[in-house]
């Protein structure tokens, strides 16, 4: 497939999905008990009642430029409230998805998730010292690191974390699990 | 009694004196813990991220697991988010067609299968539920007479699946803590949120979150935690959130098993309190004075 064909089916791919979430919130009538639900409103540029009116005018870009899918810290108070029972939640975690697929996600969510998803392909199970390590290389940032020092030292001192970074190379525990997923997802 | 026990990655780590005094208490209660040697990664809040199935497939795969040991038992959880990430897949395998079939295709590639149908319970859950305050305060040894508790229920230990109290304003706590002959902080924070995740990401938002509950907190002597998650940002940012609020927020973050565990008499090998971040001064001092060898009527 030529590289200007692989775009367009990745467009075409993502092109569903966004369907899938317009039609959890086609019933959303704007009441706003999602915003004077949410933990971290007052941080957002878009209110959720906000976000899910631009989900159903398919403001795709506005939408995907705001900071408000990415700073849901999944409370839930908004699912548990919607008037309507929308998977409001669900809805958030559907849009980040998305962002990620397209490769539009906040660098810091998106680095974060992947290097998190990668440890467990790889161990099985996630060992914390190691996905912060790998975290801040994906970053490349000098200065993000410093902001964890402080609690890293304790939780070592502490003897909760290793300081050893097993190698990543070799096969995967989940490997054959991870390739399904996507070969079955690919083709739905 | 007798249940499986998914401790999860971060009890195996950050988290270690929660899955100790998990441990411990049941074993004082004389209840039996099945662990899964094999058992994987939930998927956390990450995989939900990155793709629905992924994070379907992986909490699937340990409920594979126990099915496989044909024992009729349910799943005991203490992280909250593994608990919603199990659960999730048999609530949502009730409302979509086809998609357990979806799962078991994924899981077939391990020669694994799940039929559905196992119990995904939080530790919260069996504590007051199963357990109950009256067999709680019939292991007593030791009253936690003045201690006055800030009880902290987090979000996804009752939001989206709950059932066992009111997911808006959490109380089931209470009983338990007044088995232990303790006080009850009155707050109104109970089920509001820590900021989970956001606190590697989006640090500043997080913060005012925490700073909120520990200033709410004052006057308790601790907070008594069922979540990994909320344990960490409440404990391990004090410093960052007393900056914010410009005055001394220090108080310490116990899991409700250590409080439980303190109360039955059981020692620091049982407890680990050494392990918390925030273990203060002020509540070992309380702690001292709580009077040993009496059990309350």
């Amino acid at each position: 497939m030529s590289e200007e064909n692989l775009t367009l089916a990745k467009v075409h791919d993502v092109a569903d999905p966004m369907n899938a979430i317009r039609e959890k919130v086609r019933a959303c009538m704007q009441c706003g008990t999602c915003t004077g639900s949410c933990a971290n409103s007052f941080a957002m540029d878009y209110t959720p009642r906000q976000l899910w009116r631009m989900v159903q005018l398919g403001l795709t870009d506005e939408l995907f430029n705001s900071k408000t899918f990415s700073l849901c810290s999944s409370c839930y108070y908004c699912t548990l409230r919607c008037p309507r029972g929308l998977p409001l939640t669900e809805a958030i975690h559907g849009l980040k998805q998305l962002a990620v697929a397209r490769g539009i996600a906040e660098k810091k969510g998106s680095c974060f998730y992947r290097t998190f998803v990668e440890t467990v392909r790889r161990y099985g199970r996630v060992r914390e010292m190691e996905l912060m390590a790998r975290y801040f290389l994906s970053m490349k940032s000098p200065i993000l690191p410093l902001s964890f020092t402080p609690l890293g030292m304790k939780l070592m001192l502490k003897g909760k974390v290793s300081p050893e970074m097993p190698k990543l190379s070799g096969p995967g525990k989940l490997d054959a699990i991870f390739r399904k997923v996507e070969q079955v997802e690919g083709s739905s | 009694m007798k249940y499986f026990y998914y401790s999860g990655c971060s009890l195996e780590g950050t988290a270690l004196e929660y899955n100790i005094s998990t441990q411990a208490m049941m074993r004082a209660l004389g209840i039996e813990l099945l662990e899964l040697e094999d058992w994987t990664c939930c998927g956390a809040s990450a995989a939900e991220t990155i793709s629905d199935l992924l994070s379907l497939v992986l909490p699937a795969r340990n409920l594979a697991l126990a099915e496989q040991m044909d024992m009729d038992c349910d799943f005991l959880i203490p992280c909250s988010a593994c608990y919603l990430n199990l659960r999730k897949v048999d609530e949502r395998a009730k409302r979509e067609d086809g998609l357990l079939d979806k799962i078991n295709e994924v899981l077939g590639e391990e020669g694994l299968g799940y039929q559905g149908g196992i119990k995904s319970r939080h530790l919260l859950d069996v504590i007051v539920t199963d357990i109950g305050s009256e067999m709680i305060r019939s292991h007593v040894k030791r009253e936690l007479s003045g201690l006055r508790v800030a009880l902290y229920y987090g979000c996804q230990a009752l939001r989206p699946y709950g059932g066992y109290d009111d997911p808006e304003k959490p109380r089931c706590m209470e009983p338990v803590i007044e088995a232990l002959g303790a006080e009850v902080h009155d707050w109104t924070m109970g089920a509001k949120c820590c900021g989970a995740g956001l606190m590697t990401t989006k640090k500043e938002v997080a913060i005012e979150l925490t700073s909120s509950l520990l200033e709410a907190a004052k006057g308790a002597d601790c907070i008594a935690t069922v979540c990994p998650m909320c344990q960490m940002n409440l404990d391990s940012y004090q410093k960052m959130a007393s900056k914010v609020k410009q005055e001394n927020l220090s108080i310490s973050v116990l899991y409700l098993p250590q409080l439980i565990g303190m109360a039955f008499g059981l020692g620091e090998e049982d407890l680990k309190l050494g392990l918390n971040m925030a273990y203060t001064d002020s509540l070992k001092a309380k702690l001292a004075e709580c009077r040993v060898g009496t059990t309350p009527q």
